[in-house]
């Protein structure tokens, strides 16, 4: 009788299954159809007027030494001379990029620091990783630094990214518990909660626009969102990818977003069109990508893969403008410095290189 | 450091894994220690890859690396009897040596030969494509058997030759990627040089050979130490120069003497057999072989200064639910209710199909038109008025930017680009702010600066925020009223007193209106003004503070 039951649970379980999945492909169906209809130019197309780009003026500049293990995630000062950077080596060290002096460097409890962040005044970073929490230090002396930290937010995951949205007093937190999270820094206080990847979020990107009130999550339930912070809602998403999204950024503009992936291929993704407008890949690039930044402009895309390169994109035209070899080992992290003078480039091959 | 799978398996781990490995085999202590050591932030950075290498303490016995699978280059097949321990069960003929019938794995390893999408399975399907094709019978790379002096060296082809033909069949750019291509795949253990540690290829006559797909790394195996002390120990037995061990395998057999000293004598005995049973093999099949063996050694333990591309990125040996401690999660949940997940697939599919968009053409036109408007503030694209730092070692830029009485023009003209451009220049928000002081309507930026502040203060001085900007700018009584709709205004007014008490977003609708309000309206007035012309035609206007330092909203 049991029996009987469960088994026909299981059938119907399954004809629900079958039913969503058939509904799932239909609206699929559906919005490429619709979606179809206002493709009319590519943007290649509309780019076709624009000269190519002949010649990008990047050369290495400085190479930080000091890391003894990978280096998993670096971010510029809004001085635009300053760099923090966390290793697998459970250490967190703040540059002074120009001269390629070491600042200050501080010793986590945890290996594995995957993600690490500026104040918008300079004067706080916060860090994190397989801690699953997000602590936060003022920038005084080693000693101070170590003593003074705080840890603000706890995930049930790893955290794998972190920015401070605009002010010194928030952090926005992604991990592979598949949420973000909005948190007080003062108290600690869960300010806002993001549930809806089903797969662990990767990376978060600020939109640039006036009110600051919206964000972009990548994951590797191969979706990007975009969150209005007000609600914890997602207000647009955008599928594509055929693996992890590792990255995302927002275009200067504000109205689209770049991604890195798995898959080894970026895109761009428009949000007034609400799809995707370009696909940056080619057949010999095979592995995957880790991190993306856009140049001032737009045009440019920076992309740092698995295969020790950064790959230069012109976004426009979708082709690939250089090459920059150098690192020994993958490419975590790529940036560009808050005026756009310079381009980070983090590596497994446990140095930061600078390039302009 | 830590080139070694087990240790990028990490601190959280790594209590799974000792404890695995503890019950498994009765104990050397010295086992927990080194495993310890593997996670451990420090100690181990000095120890580099050499022994990193021998970090990873395994029971599984399994000695497969005699388990030859023909190699392509090879024309006849050969499987060879094994001897085996009476303490072990037969394995069978080329079963991987992470088959889950082995007890003892850690439970990451059996995830690996699960997760056929993990990230590092898909690079390597990609490249065993790409092999494939390399030898393939006609338009491969052409492998022959080279006469040397007094000898044969079979199954071999030139570096540069590869080159060629990866510059042939791909879409790379220029001898440099292909070079780089070709390093790729031999460092991942595809493509090898025929004497040498170092996985790398160079575009001239030095030999490479193809590895055996048996010993591919996508077969999921994480050879364990026990494996490797056979394999070391083996190659001391043959008296051949080229199986002479390199001083840092010389130095990791020492230590691996001293971690297995217990057991010893059953690596002795094992490496032994396996000797025996490779001199029955023919010259240059054995040839082949060894190279083979000692090239999949190259890939799993790395001499120092060679990369291990064996490597898991933490993130994704975690991902999808993997973590142990991620239990207890929404998203977690989630991520293992595929009627739940499907459900939300099709909610945002619905969302999607609600939206109304522009047409892709005009989305890209406003693409193109934001580069055409920045390309001359792109440092990449276009050179600076001030060299850059970065390139001339000169903060002139930096230092002009913070003390110079003068804004260049540049600088200026962005300010027309949008308010927001605007509003981010601190010199641009002081002239926006005195112009609407002229114009009598400061209040407006006021209230939107306001908001501004208060959404970006801490959590407790929120409330307080709150009221003082509703008395100031909003109250029927404010002293500096806004000009809201009074839609918005009740908005705020419900907000402000909402029950579970204002949020810091409750004057956004007010905020946005009355910024939409001066873009319209006063911005394009400014922009028209006599004070920007002024501004703009270098009229070298004085001005006392000029920060600008962080960017930041003030």
């Amino acid at each position: 009788m049991s029996e009987c039951a469960a088994s026909a649970s299981n059938v119907n379980a399954n004809e629900k299954m079958a039913s969503l999945l058939k509904e799932a492909e239909n609206l699929k169906a559906k919005l490429e159809e619709e979606r179809q209809k206002l493709n009319d130019v590519s943007l290649s197309t509309i780019a076709e007027r624009l000269e190519q780009i002949a010649f990008v003026n990047i050369k290495p500049r400085k190479v930080l030494k000091g890391h003894q293990a990978k280096v998993l995630c670096t971010d510029w000062s809004p001085d635009k001379r300053h760099i923090i950077s966390s290793s697998q080596d459970g250490r967190l060290i703040i540059w002074d990029a120009f001269t390629t002096n070491k600042e200050h460097a501080v010793t986590m409890p945890t290996t594995w620091i995957m993600a690490c962040a500026y104040a918008p005044s300079g004067n706080y970073v916060a860090c994190g990783g397989l801690d699953n929490k997000v602590t936060v230090y003022p920038i005084t002396s080693d000693e101070e630094m170590a003593a003074k930290k705080r840890t603000v937010g706890t995930h049930t995951s790893y955290m794998s990214c972190c920015i401070y949205p605009n002010s010194d007093q928030q952090i926005l937190t992604g991990s592979g518990d598949s949420t973000c999270a909005l948190w007080d820094v003062e108290s600690g206080q869960l300010l806002q909660s993001f549930h809806g990847h089903s797969g662990d979020v990767m990376a978060i990107d600020l939109a640039p626009n006036e009110t600051g009130n919206t964000f972009v999550s990548g994951s590797c339930d191969r979706m990007a969102f975009i969150w209005d912070m007000r609600s914890g809602h997602v207000v647009q998403s955008f599928e594509g990818h055929q693996s992890d999204v590792n990255s995302v950024k927002f275009h200067p503009c504000g109205d689209a977003i770049a991604t890195g992936s798995d898959d080894s291929s970026c895109r761009l993704f428009d949000m007034r069109a609400d799809r995707e407008v370009a696909v940056f890949a080619k057949e010999s690039i095979i592995f995957g990508v880790n991190s993306v930044d856009f140049s001032v402009s737009g045009r440019l895309l920076f992309a740092g893969y698995n295969d020790y390169t950064v790959n230069l994109w012109d976004t426009l035209k979708s082709e690939r403008v250089c090459l920059l070899y150098g690192h020994e080992n993958k490419v975590s992290c790529v940036q560009v410095s808050p005026d756009g003078t310079a381009l980070s480039t983090g590596s497994w091959d446990y140095t930061i290189r600078v390039w302009a | 450091m830590s080139t070694q799978p087990c240790s990028s398996s990490t601190s959280s781990n790594s209590n799974n894994c000792t404890a695995t490995v503890a019950a498994a085999t009765p104990p050397p202590s010295s086992k927990t220690v080194s495993i310890r050591d593997a996670t451990a932030p420090s100690g181990s950075g000095t120890s580099t890859t050499k022994s990193s290498g021998l970090l990873s303490v395994g029971s599984n016995h399994h000695h497969h690396h005699h388990h030859s699978s023909p190699s392509p280059s090879q024309s006849q097949s050969q499987s060879q009897p094994q001897p085996q321990s009476q303490s072990q069960s037969q394995s069978a003929q080329s079963q991987p040596p992470t088959a889950p019938s082995v007890p003892q794995q850690p439970p990451h390893h059996q995830r690996g030969s699960k997760n056929e999408d993990a990230p590092n399975i898909l690079v390597y399907k990609k490249m065993e494509a790409i092999i494939e094709k390399m030898q393939a019978e006609s338009g491969g790379v052409a492998v022959r058997t080279v006469k040397a002096f007094m000898s044969k060296v079979p199954s071999v082809f030139t570096g540069a030759d590869l080159v060629a033909w990866i510059l042939k069949n791909f879409d790379v750019e220029d001898v440099t990627e292909a070079l780089h291509f070709a390093h790729l795949l031999s460092s991942h253990g595809y493509i090898f040089p025929i004497d040498d540690h170092a996985l790398t290829v160079k575009n001239d006559g030095t030999f490479y050979r193809f590895q055996t797909p048996y010993f591919w790394p996508s077969n999921c195996w994480e050879p364990e130490n026990t494996d490797y002390a056979v394999y070391l120990c083996k190659r001391t037995m043959q008296n051949k120069t080229r199986l002479e061990l390199a001083d840092y395998e010389a130095e990791n057999l020492a230590k691996l003497q001293k971690m297995f000293s217990r057991k010893w004598e059953f690596i002795f005995m094992q490496a032994e057999s396996q000797s025996k049973v490779a001199k029955k093999r023919d010259k240059l099949e054995r040839k082949v072989l060894d190279s083979q063996e000692r090239a999949f050694w190259d890939v799993h333990r790395p001499m120092a200064g060679c990369v291990n591309t064996t490597e898991i990125d933490i993130k994704k040996a975690y991902r999808r639910g993997g973590s142990s401690h991620g239990t207890g999660s929404a998203g977690a949940s989630v991520a293992k209710n595929p009627v739940e997940q499907l459900t939300r697939i099709i909610a945002l599919r619905k969302q999607k199909l609600e939206r109304r968009t522009i047409k892709v053409s005009k989305a890209a036109e406003a693409l193109v038109a934001y580069y055409d408007q920045y390309n001359e503030f792109d440092y990449f694209l276009t050179s600076p008025e001030l060299p850059n730092p970065w390139q001339t070692d000169s903060t002139e830029m930096w230092d002009t930017e913070k003390n110079s009485k003068d804004v260049p023009v540049r600088r200026v003209k962005r300010w027309a680009f949008s308010l927001r451009e605007l509003l981010n220049d601190p010199i641009g928000r002081d002239q926006f702010t005195k112009f609407l002081e002229k114009e009598y309507s400061g209040e407006n930026l006021k209230f939107w600066e306001s908001v501004q502040e208060m959404k970006a203060l801490p959590q407790s001085e929120i409330k307080e925020a709150i009221q003082k900007i509703w008395q100031e700018f909003l109250a029927p009584d404010a002293p500096c009223p806004v000009n809201v709709d009074s839609k918005s205004v009740e908005l705020a007014r419900e907000a402000v007193n909402s029950p579970n008490g204002p949020n810091r977003w409750c004057f956004d609708v007010a905020a946005s209106h009355v910024y939409h309000l001066m873009k319209s309206d006063s911005y394009s007035r400014y922009l028209r003004s006599e004070m920007y012309k002024d501004y703009v035609n270098c009229s070298r206007k004085k001005v006392k503070s000029i920060p600008n330092l962080f960017g930041v909203k003030r």
